[in-house]
């Protein structure tokens, strides 16, 4: 960005509004939150979203009103990667730059943005008006390439519409109004629907077919606690979040933990890139995850929710907020539930800040907390001890919502579809190199053969399943079933088709690691880098078979040593491909002659000390001598 | 054992102190022994320059700061079927990689060198020079340990490695028994 480069800064400096935040205001938005250090995600999103970042004066003016030390605060701010501690631009662009997104142009329409913009990847133009930056997959993964510009979402990009969308706003057109000139007179669920697609392709029987509102609920009013966890155990359903724990034990384990309150949680954070399945429940299926949650309430005894939704599904946050207001009216939250006295239930919607790993249940709980999101050591699990310390269930949206039809349908109704082992449906996100991305409602148990004719990607060469913690899987494996005895996933499923480079792909999902560690176990925070590293040299055409073992012992190290489920999964691109594609490697990796490694380059070794001092090498510079 | 011709070996220190070459010589009088078993090419402890003839084990100290250690190294590992990593300095660059620390600069080099010449709180250095001599080897960017360079066969841990564990290391090697380390002899210090 040649033009760019004189009018731009990286940093607060020259846009000199960090330190105009009046006190007041600060004030006025801790009070907003009871000044509960519990709510500094929300506290901090509050004040990013109004002055454009965090300033290190403000963090001061936080902490005192919250009772934290501003290193508290610091550390939340700096964790989180739509917080900054620099100023952002008023409208914020981020491009979704997944590997997705990649393959389908996403080159040209960062150049069409940085050109009519004047600002590259990373910078904020001099007058604070814009951001440009790149972001790990939005949940748009089936209409990409896409971009959030502040809190709407434009998805199906192209180069031409990347441009007019940027020429508009530095028009002065705000974000909302690029998806309509009425945007305002629209309900939250046409905002929605007009924004993004559902493109549901495939519906099913249990979640996106026809769904009587409420229906469960209304047995389970009927049911004693126990009897609803019965009933969830019986019909088989395992968690769809990726980890698929039962369900029905998970309840039974909090519900059985005497404590002053139980909390029931629902992750919404759908970070897995590939993943776009709750994104499309959330939009058409709200009442029903709401009833499935208020149904996990009743058979724990929890009075108190939480829906953590992620960050990057903030244009969602007006409908589902409409929902919780229509059931609260509507007397299916609050005091008294369907007139039952003592059914006490309702819900706060959390919004997360740009944090794969907050979909890691300890991690989210860490971030409801208002701590930086980090996992937790376990034990205890949430279910003893969670959300503040008490007994917390946390399932998947789309596990709430099968719960909630269970009890409508019965347990043996569910657990007549799919396969022994794997009972009911499953939501299966499919992207990537076939004619019809998108959602499909199945029952567990279809072969990957049956996918790819489904969303006509019968000419894949490979199939991510599950995402970057995943598998790879190879044309030889396509015969293979979608169930967690086979081939687990919460959902995604990517399709690769033969002009995809392998090692490009695995090598970006080794950089989506590096970038979501949470940093706290080294294996994880270093031994990705080191793996990143190593692939990049396979790449190259500097790998030796020996680097074949080493990308072994380093993934089998980190995830003997990592404390969470990213460090435990973050290699499994590498092994995977090692194991289905083992001639990718093979192809690119040859014995160093000599024993000499090729990958150490002496003429860069020297460089720095060559201009120096001044002089050439009588060693590594052959001329020198003539 | 008697029957076998005597085994040739080198070697070299590169940026190390010296410190695993006087290890070798903490073999005391088993040097003795040893000698029976070896015949000493090229090596300071011969103060021969060049190797004489191709080698079975080539034994490093120290890491690579400079072209001219890499050159060293390089020529160890075309004349020699085994070649030893000995110390921490060879290993991992040691002491002398502390530099690499310096990594948040834009010359890193250049203020490596300054500090240590020019403007370093307990230099007196009267002429307020680099050492620029035309006989000196540039040095690299970064200090780098012998693996990244060539291929090592076996490394023995210590800062200094003990005499003990370089004399029964040598000479299991060299009776083809060497199947690694007893835990307590890994040892870094
Ligand atoms: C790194 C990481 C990221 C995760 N991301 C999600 C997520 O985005 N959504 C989700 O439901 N579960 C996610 N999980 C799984 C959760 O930890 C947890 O198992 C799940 O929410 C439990 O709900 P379920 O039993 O209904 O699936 C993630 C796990 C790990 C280790
Ligand atoms: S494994 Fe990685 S993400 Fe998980 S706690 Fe450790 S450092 Fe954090
Ligand atoms: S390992 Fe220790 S003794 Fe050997 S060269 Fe390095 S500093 Fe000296
Ligand atoms: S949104 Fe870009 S890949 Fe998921």
């Amino acid at each position: 960005m040649e033009n760019g480069q004189s009018s731009v800064s990286r940093d607060a400096a020259s846009t000199g509004e960090v330190s105009a935040v009046p006190a007041a205001d600060i004030t006025a938005i801790c009070a907003a939150f009871d000044n509960d250090s519990h709510r500094m995600l929300d506290i901090l999103r509050t004040v990013q979203d109004r002055f454009r970042c965090i300033a290190p004066s403000t963090m001061d003016a936080i902490a005192a009103q919250t009772g934290l030390t501003r290193i508290e605060v610091e550390g939340v701010a700096s964790f989180y990667s739509f917080l900054s501690l620099t100023p952002r631009g008023r409208v914020t662009i981020r491009l979704c730059d997944d590997i997705v997104d990649r393959f389908t142009g996403l080159a040209d329409v960062t150049a069409a943005f940085e050109d009519v913009l004047g600002i590259g990847i990373g910078e904020t133009s001099a007058d604070g008006a814009f951001s440009l930056e790149y972001t790990p997959c939005i949940g748009m993964c089936d209409q990409a390439p896409a971009a959030m510009i502040n809190d709407v979402l434009l998805v199906g990009l192209t180069p031409q519409s990347a441009r007019s969308a940027a020429e508009a706003l530095m028009a002065g057109k705000t974000p909302e109004h690029l998806i309509s000139d009425r945007f305002d007179e629209l309900s939250p669920q046409e905002r929605a629907n007009r924004m993004v697609e559902n493109n549901i392709r495939h519906a099913g029987e249990v979640l996106l077919g026809p769904v009587p509102a409420d229906a469960g609920l209304a047995k389970a009013v009927e049911m004693a606690p126990a009897q609803i966890i019965t009933a969830i155990e019986d019909s088989g359903l395992r968690g769809c979040g990726g980890a698929g724990f039962t369900t029905g034990r998970k309840w039974r384990f909090a519900a059985a933990e005497t404590a002053e309150k139980h909390y029931v949680i629902c992750n919404a954070d759908e970070g897995e890139p590939g993943t776009f399945k709750d994104r499309v429940l959330l939009t058409e299926r709200p009442h029903l995850l709401i009833e499935g949650m208020t149904i996990a309430a009743r058979a724990v005894g929890a009075r108190e929710g939480i829906l953590y939704l992620r960050g990057e599904y903030v244009y969602l946050r007006p409908l589902l907020e409409e929902v919780l207001e229509q059931r609260r009216r509507r007397g299916l939250l609050g005091e008294s539930i369907l007139g039952i006295e003592g059914f006490d239930f309702d819900i706060r919607l959390q919004l997360g800040a740009g944090a794969y790993i907050c979909g890691e249940e300890g991690a989210l709980i860490s971030s409801c907390e208002g701590l930086p999101g980090e996992p937790k050591t376990r034990p205890p699990f949430p279910v003893n001890r969670g959300y503040l310390g008490f007994p917390t269930v946390v399932n998947n949206v789309e596990t709430f919502c099968h719960a909630a039809r269970i009890l409508d349908r019965g347990a043996g109704w569910f657990h007549a579809m799919g396969t022994e082992g794997s009972h009911g449906t499953k939501l299966f996100s499919i992207c990537g190199d076939c004619l019809n991305p998108g959602i499909y409602e199945l029952p567990y148990g279809h072969s990957v053969w049956d996918i790819l004719e489904m969303a006509s990607g019968q000419e894949a060469a490979a199939v991510q399943i599950g995402g970057p913690s995943g598998t790879m899987i190879a044309r030889d494996s396509f015969d293979r079933k979608l169930t967690f005895d086979d081939l687990a996933t919460g959902g995604a499923i990517i399709i690769f088709n033969g002009d995809r480079n392998i090692l490009e792909i695995v090598e970006y999902y080794m950089s989506f690691f590096v970038h979501e560690s949470c940093g706290y176990c080294t294996p994880c925070r270093v031994g990705n880098v080191f793996l990143q590293k190593a692939i990049a040299k396979f790449r190259k055409g500097l790998a030796n078979p020996d680097d074949i073992d080493y990308l072994k012992d380093l993934s089998a190290t980190i995830i003997e040593t990592s404390r969470c489920g990213l460090g435990m999964t973050s290699p499994n691109p590498i092994l995977s491909t090692l194991q289905n594609f083992p001639l990718v490697y093979s192809a690119v990796s040859k014995p160093s002659k000599d024993g000499i490694r090729d990958t150490f380059d002496i003429q860069s070794a020297i460089d720095s000390a060559r201009k120096i001092a001044k002089r050439r090498s009588y060693l590594y510079d052959r001329d020198f001598t003539k | 054992m008697s029957g076998l011709p005597k085994a040739r070996i080198a070697t070299a220190s590169l940026a190390g102190c010296f410190g695993c070459h006087m290890a070798i010589l903490d073999v005391d009088e088993r040097l003795i022994e040893l000698m029976k078993l070896v015949n000493v090419d090229r090596s300071p402890l011969t103060d021969k320059k060049r190797f004489t003839q191709r080698c079975d084990i080539g034994i490093i100290e120290g890491g690579c700061c400079n072209e001219e250690n890499v050159h060293v190294l390089h020529d160890f590992r075309r004349n020699c079927d085994v070649l030893i990593a000995l110390g921490q300095c060879a290993i991992m660059g040691g002491l002398p990689a502390m530099r690499n620390a310096i990594m948040h600069s834009d010359a890193p080099l250049r203020e490596c060198l300054d500090e240590a010449y020019i403007t370093g709180r307990y230099i007196r250095n009267t002429t307020h020079n680099v050492p620029n001599d035309p006989a000196l080897p540039l040095l690299l960017d970064e200090v780098y340990p012998c693996s990244q360079i060539v291929e090592i066969d076996y490394q023995i841990p210590g800062c200094a490695p003990e005499g003990d564990v370089i004399f029964d290391t040598l000479v299991k090697l060299l009776a083809g028994r060497f199947h690694g380390f007893e835990r307590d002899k890994i040892r870094f210090d």
